[in-house]
C-alpha cells in the first residue's frame, strides 16, 4: 500500500508525582497518502500526545516517548536528531493547532512567521518567499492578502488566524497535516468554513490529514477513516460509514448513542455514558473501559483485550469480537 | 505617537509640581534647620543669617520664592557649602554618577539576560543551580560587603587596582572596574532570575511551539520568537532602577570615594540643607519620570499590541 505514516505500539508516558501517567500505551495505525484519519476520543484520551510525539514536540522532562517506532515514509522519526527532525518538522509534516488565539507569535508579523518557514525548507529568497506567502494567504481566503500580509496576529479575527495557521502549515506542501482540534475555539459559523478549507486544500495539494477532535460531527463530514482511543489505547478503527453505521466496541457505540438526534422526541433524556474515564496512573492490566461497560464480562477485568481484526478494515479491541474468531 | 510623546512632557510638570510641594512641606515639617549647630551662635548673627537666605519670610512666600527660581533654572545657594550653589553640585558630581551607574547597568543588563537565558534553557540543571545560587547571593549580599570583599582581594592581595579614589580621562577604567562590579551585582542578579522566569514562560507558550512545530532551530526560536516577549519584563524592570542605580549609590559612592551625586543624597539631608535636598530631589524625580516615559515608548516598539495615541 501507498503508506505514508505508521505508527507502531507507540508509547508516551509522563512522569508526575503521582506516578508515571501512562498518556498513551501502544498506539498503532497507518496513514495512507490523501487519506484523512480522524482521532476521537474525550479529553485526556491521549490524542494529542499521540500526534506531538509524532513531531517529536513532548516536553521532555516530564514526558518521554518510552517505546515504539514512528516511520515516515519508511524511516524512523524516533531516531532522529534535531537537524533530521528541523527537515521534517513544518516540511513534510506540519501541525495545526487548537487554539489561534496564542499559536502565532504576537511579536511579530505574519509575513515573518509565514516567510521564514518558506525560506527554511524550500530556500527562496527574500521575494520568492514573500510573493509564495501572498498566494498561501489568498489560497487561504484571506481578502486583500497584499496588503494584510504585513499586519499583526492581533489584528486578525479567531478564524483569520486559524486560516494564516493553515496558510503557514501548508506553505511546504507537508505530506502529512495534523489538525489538532483546529475549531474547538472558533465560532460555530467560522468552524465549517475552517473544516471546508482544510478538506479543499488537503485534496488540491494531496496532503493526507490527521483530524483530531472530540465531535463526532467533524468526523462524519471529513474523514475517510476513524480512531477511536480511550485511555491512550486505540479500542477501534473503521471506515467512517461503518462506525457510524454499526459500531463495534461498546466505548464507540456508547459515543454514537451520545449525539443528540433531531428525530428524537424532546423529552426524552440525553444518552450518557456512565462513570468517568479512568486515571491513567497505574493502570491495571485489563480492559480500562470495563468498569463503564454494559456488556463486561469477567475476563474483561483481568487482562487487556487483543486487538481483532474484523472485515472491512476495521479493528477492535475487545473480548467480545475475541470468542466469535 | 508625536502628540502622545509632547502630552507625556507636558503632563511631567504637574507631577513634578506635586513632588516639590510635598518635598517642601515634608523638609520643612523635619525639626531642626540649616543653622543649628552645637556651637551655639549669637541671636543677631543667626538673625542675620536667615534673613540672607529669606529663612524670616513666611512659607508660602519662601515656597514662591523658591518655585519662580526654579522656573528660571535656578537652585539657590546651598545652606551649607557657601561658596557654591545648589546648581554647581549637583552639575559636578551627576556626571560622575551617571557614568558609573550607567556602565554598571549595562553590565548587569547583559550579564543578566544571558545568565537569565542560559539558565532557563538548562531548568533543572546544575546550571540553572549555580546561576541561580549566584543570583540568590548577589541579592541578599550587600554592597557594603561585595565592596570591601572586592577591595580586599584586587586592591590588598593581588594589588592590581587601587583601593578607591577617582581618575577623569582614558586611565579612569582602574577606579571605576571594581565600584562598577560591586554596584551592577544586584543589579545583574534581579536581571538574572526576571529574565529566567520570563523565558521560561515564553518557552513554554504555545506559539513557541508552532514555532518549533515549524522545524525552526532552537537558535532562531530563541533569537527571533523567544526574546523580544521575554524582555518586556525587563524593560520595566531597568526603568526604575536606572533612577535608582544613578543617585541611590550611595554606599558604593562612599566605600570608594567616588564624587558623586549620592554622598549629597544624605548628606544634604542630615544637615537640613534645603536647597541641596530639593534639588536632589528634583533631578531623582525627573529622571525617574523621563526613565519611565522611555520605558513606555520601547514597550511600544517591542509589542505591536500597545499603541499610544
Amino acid at each position: 500500500m501507498n503508506t505514508i505514516l505508521e505508527v507502531k505500539d507507540l508509547q508516551t508516558y509522563f512522569r508526575t508525582d503521582a506516578g508515571i501517567v501512562k498518556a498513551v500505551d501502544g498506539v498503532s495505525f497507518r496513514l495512507d497518502k490523501g487519506e484523512t484519519l480522524g482521532i476521537v476520543g474525550e479529553s485526556g484520551s491521549g490524542k494529542s500526545v499521540t500526534n506531538m510525539s509524532i513531531m517529536r514536540l513532548i516536553p521532555t522532562p516530564p514526558g518521554k516517548i518510552v517505546g515504539g517506532e514512528i516511520l515516515l515514509d519508511g524511516e524512523n522519526i524516533l531516531e532522529m536528531n534535531e537537524k533530521e527532525l528541523s527537515k521534517i518538522r513544518g516540511n513534510r509534516i506540519s501541525m495545526i493547532f487548537q487554539d489561534p488565539m496564542t499559536a502565532l507569535n504576537p511579536y511579530l508579523k505574519i509575513s515573518t512567521q509565514l516567510i521564514e518557514t518558506i525560506r527554511l525548507h524550500q530556500g527562496l529568497d527574500k521575494i520568492e518567499a514573500r510573493k509564495k506567502a501572498i498566494e498561501m494567504l489568498k489560497l487561504v481566503g484571506i481578502p486583500a492578502a497584499e496588503r494584510r500580509i504585513d499586519a499583526y496576529p492581533h489584528q486578525f479575527s479567531g478564524g483569520m488566524r486559524q486560516r494564516v495557521m493553515i496558510a503557514i502549515a501548508l506553505s511546504c506542501n507537508p505530506e502529512v497535516l495534523i489538525a489538532d482540534e483546529p475549531t474547538t475555539a472558533l465560532d460555530v459559523t467560522i468552524q465549517a468554513q475552517i473544516l471546508d478549507l482544510i478538506k479543499d486544500l488537503s485534496l488540491k495539494l494531496n496532503t493526507a490529514v490527521i483530524m483530531i477532535t472530540h465531535d463526532l460531527g467533524v468526523v462524519a463530514g471529513m474523514c475517510d477513516n476513524v480512531c477511536v482511543m480511550y485511555a491512550g489505547r486505540i479500542v477501534e478503527r473503521a471506515p467512517v460509514d461503518d462506525l457510524f453505521e454499526s459500531p463495534k466496541h461498546p466505548y464507540t457505540n456508547g459515543l454514537i448513542q451520545s449525539i443528540p438526534r433531531l428525530d428524537e422526541k424532546s423529552s426524552d433524556r440525553l444518552y450518557s455514558i456512565d462513570g468517568q474515564p479512568p486515571n491513567v496512573i497505574d493502570l491495571p492490566e485489563c480492559c480500562p473501559f470495563h468498569p463503564r461497560c454494559e456488556k463486561a464480562m469477567d475476563v474483561c477485568s483481568s487482562k487487556y483485550p487483543p486487538v481483532v481484526e474484523l472485515e472491512g478494515k476495521r479493528t477492535v479491541a475487545c473480548w467480545l469480537y475475541e470468542e466469535k474468531n | 505617537m508625536t502628540k502622545y510623546i509632547i502630552k507625556r512632557f507636558l503632563g511631567m510638570i504637574p507631577t513634578l509640581f506635586v513632588i516639590i510641594t510635598l518635598a517642601f512641606i515634608i523638609m520643612r515639617l523635619a525639626p531642626g534647620g540649616p543653622f543649628d549647630q552645637e556651637r551655639q551662635v549669637s541671636d543677631l548673627v543667626k538673625a542675620n543669617l536667615e534673613a540672607k537666605y529669606h529663612l524670616d519670610e513666611s512659607m508660602p512666600k519662601q515656597f514662591i520664592r523658591y518655585l519662580s527660581g526654579i522656573v528660571r533654572g535656578d537652585f539657590g545657594p546651598s545652606f551649607k557649602y557657601s561658596d557654591h550653589d545648589v546648581a554647581f553640585f549637583i552639575f559636578t558630581s551627576l556626571p560622575h554618577s551617571l557614568l558609573l551607574g550607567t556602565i554598571a547597568l549595562l553590565l548587569a543588563t547583559f550579564m543578566g539576560v544571558f545568565v537569565g537565558i542560559i539558565a532557563a534553557l538548562n531548568q533543572n540543571t546544575w546550571i540553572d543551580y549555580s546561576a541561580m545560587s549566584l543570583a540568590v547571593i548577589g541579592i541578599s549580599v550587600p554592597l557594603f560587603v561585595v565592596g570591601p570583599v572586592l577591595m580586599l582581594i584586587f586592591a590588598m592581595k593581588l594589588q592590581w587596582l587601587p583601593t578607591s579614589g577617582w581618575i577623569t580621562g582614558r586611565d579612569g577604567w582602574v577606579t571605576l572596574l571594581m565600584p562598577v562590579l560591586t554596584l551592577s551585582f544586584p543589579y545583574f542578579a534581579n536581571i538574572a532570575r526576571l529574565s529566567r522566569s520570563s523565558v521560561l514562560d515564553v518557552i513554554r507558550s504555545d506559539y513557541v511551539r508552532t514555532a518549533k512545530a515549524k522545524g525552526l532551530s532552537q537558535t532562531v526560536i530563541i533569537l527571533k520568537h523567544v526574546l523580544k516577549g521575554a524582555m518586556l519584563p525587563i524593560v520595566s524592570y531597568l526603568g526604575p532602577a536606572f533612577s535608582g542605580i544613578i543617585t541611590g549609590s550611595v554606599v558604593v559612592e562612599k566605600i570608594f570615594r567616588i564624587p558623586g551625586l549620592g554622598n549629597f543624597f544624605v548628606q544634604s539631608s542630615l544637615n537640613r540643607d534645603y536647597t541641596m535636598i530639593m534639588g536632589v530631589i528634583i533631578v531623582y524625580s525627573t529622571i525617574l519620570i523621563l526613565m519611565n516615559f522611555l520605558v513606555d515608548i520601547i514597550y511600544s516598539f517591542l509589542d505591536p499590541r500597545i499603541s499610544y495615541r
